[in-house]
């Protein structure tokens, strides 16, 4: 909650023993790692906007997680929570960022230049490319903890920002409190609209208070790049297209993202980043690039092989269905995606998926024809 | 990745935006010589309230109707002892916009100080929502003394079940919008170790999480299910649950129609519990002008719902059935409580007040009401015509 500390001062007359929360049932990178021990020693602490260590870890509290799936179960709810907690979260990093050690680099790369093929996905397979980012605005708190004020302050810098934009990248910001029936109905037509958050893993963590205050949508004319503001995080960034052109798709989001952040520096404001941790998000999954770039594609044959998830695995791919994070495939058509976001670049990962996504239609195709695939199994990348 | 001197640059270029904003200029002046991270202090002072004040042009709830900006400016900064502040109080009424029908509260006390702390919000709240109550000049009594209650047997060929129910909260401990863990345990082990020292043998299961926005938004399903439970005894005719909306809600109910028995069992627990905490230096929070101090505003006073489930199927259809309610000061819901219809032609039938009258007087209302109810009802059943009794009195100024 926005300028107190919530209650911590209070809290600290109770023991650490009487504080520390039942997390016997609970299956979440901070359960894992947040002993009764490190809990005595980070209960006091709080950043300098009063973010406190039951601040960070209420939603993994209130979400025991998933026997299969492990959730993250922490948050940040500024940029300093990533060190004034480091004790907790440089574990719960490391073990979800595959050993992302607490003195590695983080190499930020957005020259699209760089980027090897990617104009060349079959688009018989491919029906459509996406990449999206976050980046948090500098000197605000984080949609966890940000008060009234701060969002309205951070929609403002956006809206100033966007308006900036030329060219094929000129749009409109549509906030959704002034919304009408009608532009509501395009931009959900469009799959741009997002909703109030409903998942609880984002609710325990206080980020739909004041729902629907200064938040909002921008996307340009052409509607291939979008701008969500304040919604998980102070923005993402979204470029995306129908068909397999992943490189005019990334070409877009590196330009955009780059004449964004030179608008805010304009004004004053730097994107939070920094050498060990890349870009600053909320959630300590979407740290390095925040970047997931993805396509929806067909795959009927490949995915029911039972080599499905181990090629996916080696590739340094995931899977979800077409309805995003927690759908199932529809028809045969998957969302594969990047699984990393930390201690590789923006570029090393868009190509990850090429080069993955290039395999895996080869593959299919062989399948078509009744061929094996065993010579195209891919070693671990 | 900024050297120092383009965060200083930043930071002065941040001090213009914020001033746009509307901050003081001593501390845009401050900020110019620092470029460390905002303190909460510094928010305070670069984003004044009327930068914080929610938008509530689409809201119908009593804080919405109560929360000016003058006194929003007022009480921003302000917190309890316990650190509960303002914002905190009334998130759940910015998040839920209400019904254009149904006029909800739309904040919560974090603990006991809230009603006094926040008084500039929390008496206009309580006037709307009581009728006129005046927290600040009247008084609210108290009584729990249930041999005063007449013609407390229904005919049971209406009335199916009777039950009463209200809150309790330890004095001391926050509520549960803000309580810590160790604080909501605390409750749970006072409340437990004195049923201990009752008479029944009770057990122990636990209710469902919150689903309403209006309680998850006060921060009330935190922890779920840490230090939750009910207790109840062999019969179930007794029952408490611990920590859900408020510290305790108490429970008295049976099949059938004996009200009376229902209210002297619910008195009897009642002090049973109270004398038990109070042997361990405990109390339940209470004041003569709010009188029992709960979560929601709408259950200051006796907190108390003394509620039928009772078959009216032809007054149910009359044109002048609502008048009625409204009349004997009563509120009709679905048998699945509030917010549910009802079934066939049961309804749940219990008192409108909560604040302004006390336990006997409330309960007693309801007995009279409800008796007048099966009156009307078994009159249309003979084909005769039904008044519309004249509106009961408020409280006594």
């Amino acid at each position: 909650m926005p300028f107190g500390n919530t209650h911590n001062e209070w809290k600290l007359k109770y023991s650490a023993e009487d504080e520390y929360p039942d997390l016997s049932k609970h299956n979440n990178h901070m359960a894992k790692v947040l002993t009764q021990d490190m809990y005595a020693r980070l209960r006091d602490k709080q950043t300098p906007s009063g973010f406190t260590l039951d601040d960070v870890i209420q939603t993994g509290v209130d979400n025991p997680g998933h026997p299969f799936i492990m959730t993250v179960g922490c948050v940040a709810g500024d940029e300093e929570t990533y060190e004034v907690f480091k004790e907790l979260l440089d574990p719960v990093i490391e073990d979800r960022h595959g050993g992302y050690k607490p003195s590695d680099k983080h190499k930020t790369d957005l020259n699209a230049g760089n980027l090897q093929g990617g104009d060349d996905l079959d688009p018989a397979y491919v029906l459509s490319s996406r990449v999206r980012t976050g980046r948090s605005v500098r000197g605000f708190a984080l949609p966890p903890h940000c008060s009234r004020g701060e969002r309205r302050g951070i929609e403002k810098l956006s809206i100033e920002a966007l308006d900036s934009l030329s060219g094929d990248l000129k749009g409109k910001y549509y906030a959704l409190k002034n919304m009408t029936e009608e532009e509501q109905q395009q931009l959900i037509d469009d799959h741009f609209l997002f909703d109030k958050p409903v998942s609880p893993l984002l609710l325990a963590s206080g980020m739909a208070r004041d729902w629907p205050d200064a938040r909002g949508i921008w996307h340009n004319n052409n509607k291939t790049f979008l701008v969500w503001v304040n919604e998980e995080d102070h923005l993402r960034v979204i470029s995306m297209q129908k068909g397999g052109n992943m490189k005019e798709v990334f070409n877009r989001f590196c330009t955009g993202l780059t004449k964004i952040e030179s608008l805010f520096k304009e004004r004053g404001h730097d994107f939070m980043w920094n050498e060990h941790l890349g870009y600053v998000l909320t959630c300590p999954s979407n740290l390095g690039t925040g970047l997931r770039a993805g396509v929806h594609v067909k795959l009927p044959n490949m995915s029911k092989q039972p080599q499905f998830e181990e090629v996916l695995k080696r590739l340094r791919l995931q899977k979800r269905g077409t309805g995003g994070v927690d759908t199932a495939a529809v028809g045969g058509v998957f969302d594969i995606s990047n699984a990393d976001r930390l201690g590789f670049s923006e570029v090393e990962l868009v190509q990850m998926v090429v080069d993955g996504i290039k395999l895996l239609i080869e593959m299919e195709k062989r399948l078509e024809k009744g061929q094996s695939i065993d010579d195209l199994m891919p070693s671990q990348k | 990745m900024a050297s120092s001197f383009t965060r200083l640059m930043s930071g002065r270029n941040k001090a213009v935006l914020l001033a746009g904003l509307g901050a003081g200029t001593m501390a845009t002046g401050f900020l110019l010589s620092e470029s460390s991270p905002l303190s909460a202090d510094l928010k305070t002072k670069l984003y004044p309230p009327s930068s914080d004040y929610p938008d509530l042009r689409k809201h119908n709830n009593c804080m919405a109707s109560a929360l000016t900006p003058a006194i929003y400016a007022k009480l921003r900064d302000r917190v309890t002892p316990n650190n509960w502040t303002l914002d905190q109080t009334i998130q759940t009424g910015v998040d839920n916009p209400g019904h254009p029908f149904i006029k909800t509260v739309g904040c919560v006390a974090g603990d006991e100080e809230s009603y006094e702390v926040f008084s500039d919000l929390f008496t206009p709240v309580i006037v709307d929502r009581h009728n006129g109550y005046d927290p600040k000049t009247m008084i609210h009594p108290t009584d729990l003394d249930a041999s005063k209650i007449t013609n407390g047997m229904f005919d049971e060929n209406y009335v199916l079940s009777s039950r009463v129910r209200t809150g309790r909260s330890i004095r001391g401990l926050s509520l549960p919008p803000a309580c810590s863990r160790a604080e909501r345990r605390e409750v749970e082990r006072v409340v437990v170790t004195a049923l201990a020292g009752l008479k029944d043998d009770l057990d122990h299961f636990l209710f469902d999480k919150p689903v309403s926005p209006l309680l998850t938004c006060a921060f009330m399903a935190r922890d779920w299910p840490d230090a939750r439970g009910i207790w109840h005894n062999n019969e179930k005719t007794f029952l408490i649950w611990i920590n859900e909306e408020d510290h305790t809600r108490v429970i008295s109910m049976e099949k059938g129609g004996n009200m009376k028995r229902v209210f002297e069992r619910f008195c009897r627990g009642l002090k049973q519990v109270e004398h038990l905490i109070q042997e361990r230096g405990w109390e339940f929070m209470w004041n003569e002008h709010l009188g029992y101090i709960l979560t929601c505003p709408s259950n200051l006073g006796t907190g108390l719902r003394a509620g039928v489930h009772v078959r009216l199927p032809k007054l149910s259809k009359d044109a002048r059935f609502s008048k009625i309610l409204d009349n004997l000061r009563l509120q009709k819901r679905g048998t699945g409580g509030v917010d549910t219809a009802a079934t066939g032609d049961t309804f749940d039938i219990s008192n409108n007040d909560r604040l302004g009258k006390s336990e006997v007087e409330l309960v007693q209302l309801l007995i009279d009401g409800v008796n007048h109810l099966i009156e009307c009802e078994k009159k249309l059943e003979k084909g005769q015509d039904i008044k519309v009794p004249a509106p009961v009195a408020q409280f006594k100024k």
